[in-house]
């Protein structure tokens, strides 16, 4: 007899399901929810066990679909579907995994294909700012004294043709390093080329991305004038050392303006092909995010089948795989018709599967059946230790004690009305939340705790109104019975 | 015991006796019939405890406030 006061009879039986039919009669059971399969091969290893390899191609698409939610959450917002969908058949595995590769695939070459594109866009925007600022360096060179210089070279590197035998001609070496490196930088040339070299930088104002990890970077230019061919290794080991980029700066005015030019419309053109590059990888995700979910859930409820059937016994002779399940007896005619009827039609099988009870050694499971109000309080009582098997359950009587003493001491009308309102917020958009999967947990225990807060709220009132007190303000509506004329009497006056 | 208070104890005692006794007779008979009266009988026996424990200790006080002679003679003549 199934009563709430007690928990349930179970029966053990034993359940023969042939090949074909063992994946589809499980989902049927797993989709009713009332059986606890037991595990037959508890000595066996878990890389032995019959279907590991299936479990094996579960959990690499799992790793997929976590490697897609990384990607979409960022970005698009996914989409929660209300109902579960139905379980695949084992067939549709192969079909899902070759789709979750292809998205996998198709994701990360777009991401390397962004991150290549703005590298090389990082690259010419600072190469046109450098261009741009070395005609200012080069201008004001020729307004130095001439005593800097040797002999009539003032205007050293411009519009005039260097002779060949000029010993002293400088070469110079241009770069961008970032801001932060700069002193130290400086430092280190001086003290390395024994101050025999000139350097002139600016901090450059416009504000660039890191392609890699999109922080934002601020980068000053320079340009190092030298003489020889020594000083030129040297400077250029330490800008390696000091990871700036040197970047090739043409001599003459001319070609740097060519170059300039050139640079302006690759520019364009990158533009338009990193915008081209992000708006196919946000459609790619966008596909991916309106079925995410239900991806998340078929993949979830295969992995569980196959889990439950390596629990199984194979019989490989007889063709049938043999499992052991408990369930309520009073459940019995639900069983026969979901795993008979639905199980069998659904894999296409021809004989029914066969269903015999079992006597067991071993004590039945406890199992008190729950509806959505009384699930708070009966993880409440089992918190403190599961019943034995027919024990008396005390859970229907916590339901109202627990929130009644819970009121005895808090004992607030004000209060308990706030918590009366917020219990029945919570209630009256339960659907809504218990579709979302929140990651706080503390949300989810209030959540699934709103009819344990909905009465303690009502009992708070009501304990309030006796203890007159009111948010903590005491409050008089009746009057008091105390006079003080008893006192007066029996004083000496 | 004064009328009073002995008014608002009948009172109370058929109001909760009402919950918790003639309660049950009146729900529907689907299968969450024992569940619900439990929890009206729980309700009816607790709450009805609480109230009465409360207003018994109020008529029969242990000790009342502790005045002077002077507040004694103040509040007789100036509240009363």
């Amino acid at each position: 007899m199934a009563s709430v006061f007690r928990s349930e009879e179970m029966c053990l039986s034993q359940l023969f399901l042939q090949v074909e039919a063992a994946y589809c009669c499980v989902a049927e059971l797993g989709e009713l929810g009332l059986v606890q399969f037991k595990d037959l091969n508890v000595d066996v290893n878990s890389f032995q066990r019959k279907f590991v390899n299936e479990v094996r191609r579960c959990e690499s698409m799992e790793r997929i679909l976590r490697f897609l939610e990384d990607e979409i959450k960022n970005e698009i917002e996914v989409q929660w579907l209300e109902k579960s969908p139905p379980t695949p058949l084992p067939r549709e595995m192969i079909s899902l995994e070759t789709v979750l590769e292809k998205l996998e695939g198709e994701l990360q070459e777009a991401n390397q294909n962004h991150q290549a594109l703005k590298k090389s866009f990082l690259e010419l925007t600072e190469l046109k700012y450098l261009l741009k600022k070395t005609q200012d360096f080069f201008e004001t060179e020729t307004n130095l004294p001439d005593d800097f210089f040797t002999e009539d070279t003032s205007g050293l590197l411009e519009l005039r043709a260097m002779p060949a035998y000029m010993a002293g001609k400088l070469g110079f070496t241009a770069g961008v390093i970032n801001r932060e490196r700069m002193a130290s930088f400086e430092r280190l040339l001086w003290r390395v080329c024994r101050g025999n070299i000139y350097l002139k930088f600016s901090e450059m104002d416009t504000v660039l991305e890191d392609p890699v990890t999109d922080i934002v970077m601020h980068k000053n230019m320079f340009i190092i004038f030298y003489q020889g061919e020594q000083l030129r290794q040297k400077i250029r080991k330490i800008c390696e050392g000091f990871r700036a980029t040197i970047y090739p700066c043409p001599e003459p005015a001319a070609e740097r303006k060519e170059m300039l030019a050139g640079i302006n419309t690759r520019l364009e053109d990158l533009v338009t092909v990193i915008t081209q590059t992000e708006s196919h990888r946000q459609s790619l995700l966008q596909e991916a995010a309106a079925n995410w979910h239900s991806w998340v859930v078929k993949v979830q409820k295969m992995k569980a089948i196959y889990h439950i059937l390596n629990m199984c016994n194979i019989d490989v002779t007889q063709q049938c795989i043999i499992a052991e399940i408990w369930f309520p007896v009073a459940d019995t005619g639900a069983h026969q018709e979901g795993v008979g009827a639905r199980g069998c039609e659904l894999s296409g099988s021809s004989m029914a599967p066969i269903l015999t009870a079992v006597q067991s050694k071993t004590a039945p499971p406890t199992f008190n059946r729950t509806n959505k109000f009384t699930a708070g309080f009966q993880n409440i009582v089992d918190a403190y230790g599961v019943g034995n098997y027919r024990e008396i359950n005390p859970a229907p009587y916590t339901i109202i004690t627990f929130p009644f003493l819970f009121a005895v001491m808090f004992g607030d009308c004000g209060h308990g009305t706030v918590m009366l309102l917020a219990a029945l917020w919570m209630v009256r958009n339960e659907r809504r939340f218990l579709a979302q999967k929140t990651d706080n947990e503390m949300t989810s225990i209030l959540i699934d705790g709103r009819y344990l807060i909905l009465l303690m709220g009502i009992f708070s009132i009501y304990t309030g109104f006796i203890y007159n007190d009111c948010f903590s303000k005491a409050f008089n509506i009746f009057g008091s019975s105390w006079s003080v004329r008893p006192m007066f009497r029996n004083g000496t006056w | 015991m004064t009328a009073h208070s002995f008014a608002l104890v009948i009172v109370f005692t058929t109001f909760w006796g009402l919950i918790g006794i003639a309660g049950p007779w009146f729900v529907p008979k689907d299968p969450t019939a024992g569940l619900i009266i439990t929890m009206l009988v729980a309700t009816a026996v607790c709450c009805y405890l609480f109230w009465l424990i409360a207003i018994l200790a109020q008529l029969n006080p242990l000790f009342g406030p502790q005045l002077k002679n002077e507040t004694i003679w103040y509040v007789r003549f100036l509240w009363e």
